[in-house]
């Protein structure tokens, strides 16, 4: 039996544009929805637990308005939503949203956490292996295949090519786009997922040391030449010799 | 005015580690710790004190400290940062951020209860920044105390070299928890699009995946990965993800793209924007991606890989 978490984020639609208002991004346009990278978590916990029995919690760090991805994790067929949140908390570094995760997958008794390679906000990557750190857990990075067992054997790039790699229990993995492809939810898990409750769950965070300072937009890049017809390919090359000195 | 007092503390490198030797990009984290400030020291993961030997003339460099451990030669980030954990002096320490040291960087900073900040490719003292929505925007963080820091390659200047730094050298053992079964080769000996200086990645335009080879007799020219757009990937089973750029991908930021039959989607601008040179080929003249190229190319690529090809062979004879 598997005590499973899978942790999901909100985030802005990856195909929205992003723009900066005062120093800051403004989000109020924005479409938000779950990182892409959690559709895989989802799946592979779903499948974990189908192999070895157990439950699947979903859990968010955040305010109410991020409620909609977990109805969506539900949707696919986790058991249980979980949304841990304290109206005190604005933006959590690294080191309290570990802390807070950490306090709460410890007092939902899991034994294995799965989550997506990094959230398409930040693209950090920090949290899975951050969190099996302060757990004292074995984690695996960036997963692209797996088996479920006493341990779980996942696949990953590596250096050399492709590694299979036993990972033992209790673990953190985090998982990219691979061989595990999301299941769409049905029509009755989206019914569901409309009567389910929201877990609401509260933890101990430190006070944050990094923060933010502001947002700003990458410079623009000069206008480049463009050159019509397939011939003119010879001309790019002696540029990128003569001119940019790449090649 | 106010004058703030700020407390320089020490500045840790981690030395890169690609295929068991020092990356050249680790003279770039030298550079990046002396913008925050600091006495810079210089760790070396390896499982030879030898390896340590690259660093040592290193210049603005006030220690090197060659850890040395069986951990190392393995993939397992338990292990890599429990015995890093035991011979870096505190302080902030500064990774490469690649896929391995961003995992270790990671699990380092959540043993000593500090924070990290990932993917640093501008700093002012203490404040660092990052991209954010794989480059769409920039978010610049303050660090207050010590923080484990990951900086991108190709940003920061080298520091020289010239120098004769003494090495000390540590053992160190680890708390390894995953184990290696096996290792599937990769079959072609071309690099990954997260390692590659050159990437030339191909989209839908390429009409089919088979096309691909195309592209690949270009790679294999001038020394290139060969990289592929989401819709390529999502059309074509034989285009794996791994070849993916863009925000579901990899972010690449090489010295030179190569985007050929890429419109140019929100996607895939964020994955290779910060390339430092983009060449673009489409046919379609309204393509988004010429608005981000250096050199745009209006053409079928089937009229200009063909000379493409042909003015880097002369080009490189």
């Amino acid at each position: 039996m598997s005590t499973i978490v899978v942790l999901v984020k909100q985030v802005p639609d990856t195909n929205a544009k992003i723009a900066v208002q005062g120093g800051r991004v403004d989000l109020s346009t924005v479409k938000m929805e779950m990182s892409p990278y959690d559709g895989f978590a989802i799946e592979t916990a779903l499948r974990h637990k189908e192999a070895t029995g157990g439950t699947v919690t979903a859990l968010t760090v955040g305010a109410a308005g991020t409620e909609k991805i977990l109805k969506d994790a539900k949707a696919m067929g986790v058991d249980n939503i979980v949304r841990v949140w304290d109206d005190a908390w604005s933006e959590l570094d690294s080191n309290a949203l570990q802390t807070v995760l950490k306090e709460a997958v410890e007092s939902l008794g899991a034994n294995t956490v799965y989550c997506g390679k990094s959230a398409a906000d930040t693209g950090a990557g920090s949290t899975g292996p951050g969190l099996a750190e302060r757990l004292g857990w074995a984690n695996a990075s960036n997963i692209i295949g797996a088996e479920f067992g006493e341990s779980v054997t996942v696949s990953m790039q590596v250096e050399a090519g492709v590694a299979n790699i036993t990972v033992p229990l209790p673990a953190v993995i985090s998982c990219d786009k691979g061989d595990i492809k999301p299941r769409k939810a049905n029509v009755k898990g989206i019914m569901m997922a409309k009567k389910a409750q929201v877990e609401i769950m509260t933890a101990n965070a430190p006070a944050s040391t990094v923060v933010v300072a502001n947002h700003s937009m990458p410079a623009a890049k000069p206008a480049g030449k463009t050159f019509e017809g397939g011939s003119s390919a010879s001309q790019v090359v002696q540029l990128l010799r003569d001119e940019a000195n790449v090649l | 005015m106010y004058y703030e007092v700020k407390k320089m503390t020490n500045k840790i490198v981690i030395a890169e580690l690609t295929k068991g030797t020092v990356n050249a990009s680790t003279a770039e984290l030298v550079s990046a710790a002396q913008a925050m400030g600091g006495d810079v020291t210089v760790v070396v993961p390896c499982t030879d004190a030898s390896t340590a030997d690259s660093v040592a003339n290193y210049d603005g460099v006030a220690k090197v400290i060659a850890v040395k451990s069986d951990v190392f030669a393995g993939n397992d980030s338990s292990g890599w940062a429990s015995a890093l954990d035991s011979a870096t002096p505190t302080g902030t320490i500064l990774f490469l951020a690649t896929a391995r040291s961003k995992d270790v960087a990671s699990r380092l900073a959540a043993r000593r209860g500090i924070s990290v900040v990932q993917d640093v490719v501008s700093i002012d003292g203490n404040n660092l920044t990052s991209p954010i929505y794989s480059g769409k925007a920039n978010q610049t963080v303050t660090v207050n105390g010590d923080a484990v820091v990951s900086v991108r390659a190709n940003v920061f200047s080298s520091v020289g070299s010239g120098s004769s730094n003494d090495v000390s050298v540590v053992d160190a053992s680890g708390d390894v928890k995953t184990a290696v079964q096996q290792v599937m080769e990769r079959a072609s000996a071309r690099l990954d699009v997260s390692e590659a200086n050159i990437i030339i990645s191909g989209g839908r335009g390429m009409g089919s995946p088979a096309n691909f080879t195309h592209l690949e007799a270009v790679a294999d020219t001038i020394g290139a990965a060969v990289g592929a757009s989401r819709a390529a990937v999502d059309t074509w089973d034989d285009i794996p993800h791994s070849m993916q750029v863009g925000q579901t991908g990899k972010t690449v930021n090489p010295n030179l793209y190569i985007a050929v039959g890429i419109s140019g989607a929100i996607q895939h601008l964020a994955g290779m924007r910060s390339s430092k040179y983009i060449v673009a080929i489409n046919k379609d003249a309204d393509a988004p991606i010429f608005q981000h190229a250096d050199y745009g190319i209006i053409a079928t690529w089937e009229e200009a890989l063909p000379v493409f090809q042909d003015a880097l062979s002369n080009l490189l004879a």
